[in-house]
């Protein structure tokens, strides 16, 4: 069963954004991508204030049979980060699009997620 | 997100035999998909890895029952006049230490070289012995088994119409005893590494988990109803994934990872599976395993614990100061402990600390003997 929200943009590495009212740019892994990797026990956030560019390593997720990076799917600078992964990261499995959110960025340049996958554009990417 | 580094592989020995085979499902496979598992193929085979939780399916194991479908193993009935002594010639265990029906050995079967070809139980039966070998191992083991009892007595069947389940966990008895109340008294009876036959039923007090509970080989055709019934007698199907993370924290070695055609049982924490007397029992493979000792043993088994963040992952280099370097053969998140645990292969001289080259940077661990976890409770200081 995938899930893949319609008002949601994506990158192929598996990474979901969602654009706030605030010009921010809010980040997560993909439901596909939780899944992949099971249950997840430790996430690793970039800081608050660093400044990431397109694609660069921003943080970590191990679950129990695998660790993996995350990237920052648009350049930008760190501008939140989701605590409660760090004391609860399994809010990553079972809300992966909500409440297990991982940092939030302040776009270089807005523009850059209109280059990004569209939720059909993903869903293809998965061969669904 | 990359693709996960370290996909679970719980048997990265498959055969050659299995290559471009699609897998195939045990007499379980159905029961599986109407339990909600998620499956992969392991070893040829399509198996659960789990039924939505790996972590929820370790924690009721530990705290109450699950079960686990191990039909993929290979069991084998040994009959004929030589069975005793080509086993006593085989295993580096000693099969005379079967003293009752029913009684279990654990045993390395190794090359001459003093390696591990596989890890098996071996059970005293009415008219022989049965065994149960690794399932990524099965042809490479039927192979040398019919190789080396050429020329005996000894008349090997493999028993591919059996199915096998594991129920383990501290209530797994008591609820296997309550679909089977026919049996109940049998069961109980039973010693651990004992098991004892139900007609074509054989039921083992025996188990990878740390826990204690049975194995159940049963007839292929009657497996699917007693899952059912064990299911509605509350216990918790459980897949490959928590399996793991169990026989991790119990300190058991899995084939393939933790030993293999390249390592010594010595160096792999098997050496109290090796009967050296009597001295006059001459299993293939003695010659080497003294030649080693008489040398000494160069690298040694422990366990190795991360209490910080971070997981330890086989295949990790792990640095002993003044003594040199070694290897992760199993890592993972103890579910139990809430940490990392791994199992290594490290510098016979190890103290209690070493350190692990945990993605690039070199972290200090604690060095302890195995097990992790034994009946629920943590067992290491």
């Amino acid at each position: 069963m995938l899930d893949i929200p319609a008002e949601l943009k994506y990158a192929a590495s598996h990474e979901w954004m969602r654009l706030e009212a605030d010009g921010t740019v809010t980040v997560g892994i993909t439901h596909h991508a939780q899944e992949l990797l099971g249950d997840l026990v430790f996430v690793e956030l970039p800081k608050v204030g660093t400044t990431l560019a397109k694609e660069e390593q921003a943080g970590v997720v191990e679950s129990v049979k695998a660790a993996s990076d995350v990237y920052a799917p648009i350049a930008g600078e760190v501008v939140a980060i989701n605590t409660e992964l760090e004391a609860g990261p399994e809010i990553a499995n079972t809300e992966p699009y909500s409440g297990g959110w991982f940092f939030r960025l302040k776009p270089a340049d807005a523009a850059d997620l209109d280059g990004m996958l569209s939720a059909e554009d993903y869903a293809r990417e998965l061969g669904a | 997100m990359t693709a996960p580094r370290t996909p679970l592989q719980p048997d990265s020995s498959t055969s050659s035999a299995t290559v471009g085979v699609p897998p195939r499902g045990t007499p379980l496979y159905q029961s599986h998909l109407d339990a909600g598992a998620k499956i992969v193929d392991f070893a040829g085979w399509s198996m659960p890895i789990h039924y939505g939780s790996q972590l929820k399916e370790h924690e009721i194991v530990r705290a109450d029952a699950g079960m686990f479908d191990v039909s993929h193993m290979v069991v084998l009935d040994i009959t004929g006049g030589d069975a005793k002594s080509w086993l006593q010639g085989i295993l580096a265990n000693d099969v005379a230490k079967l003293g009752y029906m029913g009684k279990a050995l654990y045993s390395g079967l190794l090359t001459p070289e003093g390696t591990v070809i596989d890890d098996l139980i071996v059970y005293l039966a009415e008219d022989g012995y049965r065994m149960v070998v690794n399932a990524g191992t099965r042809e490479k083991d039927l192979a040398w088994l019919r190789k080396t009892s050429e020329g005996r007595e000894v008349i090997l069947t493999v028993r591919d119409d059996l199915a096998m389940l594991a129920v383990q966990g501290p209530n797994a008895i008591n609820k296997v005893c309550s679909v089977k109340p026919q049996w109940a008294d049998a069961i109980r009876a039973l010693k651990v590494f004992q098991g004892v036959a139900m007609g074509e039923w054989f039921v083992a007090r025996t188990g990878y988990t740390g826990e204690d509970g049975l194995e159940i080989m049963i007839p292929a055709t009657e497996a699917p109803a007693f899952f059912s019934q064990l299911i509605a007698a509350g216990v918790a199907p459980c897949g490959l994934g928590a399996r793991d993370t169990l026989r991790l924290e119990a300190g058991m070695n899995l084939y393939g990872h933790d030993m293999d055609e390249t390592i010594s049982p010595l160096q792999a924490g098997m050496g109290w599976t090796i009967a050296w007397e009597p001295a006059s029992r001459d299993f293939i493979g003695r010659a080497a395993l003294e030649a080693e000792k008489a040398a000494g043993v160069a690298m040694k088994q422990v366990g190795l614990v991360l209490e910080g963040r971070g997981v330890l992952r086989e295949g990790m280099r792990v640095v002993v100061a003044g003594a040199g370097e070694g290897v992760i053969t199993s890592g993972t998140f103890s579910p139990t402990l809430k940490h990392s645990i791994a199992i290594a292969r490290v510098p016979a001289a190890v103290g209690s600390t070493a350190e692990v080259d945990l993605r690039g940077t070199l972290t200090p661990v604690r060095v302890v003997k195995l097990p992790f976890v034994r009946l629920g409770k943590k067992v290491f200081d």
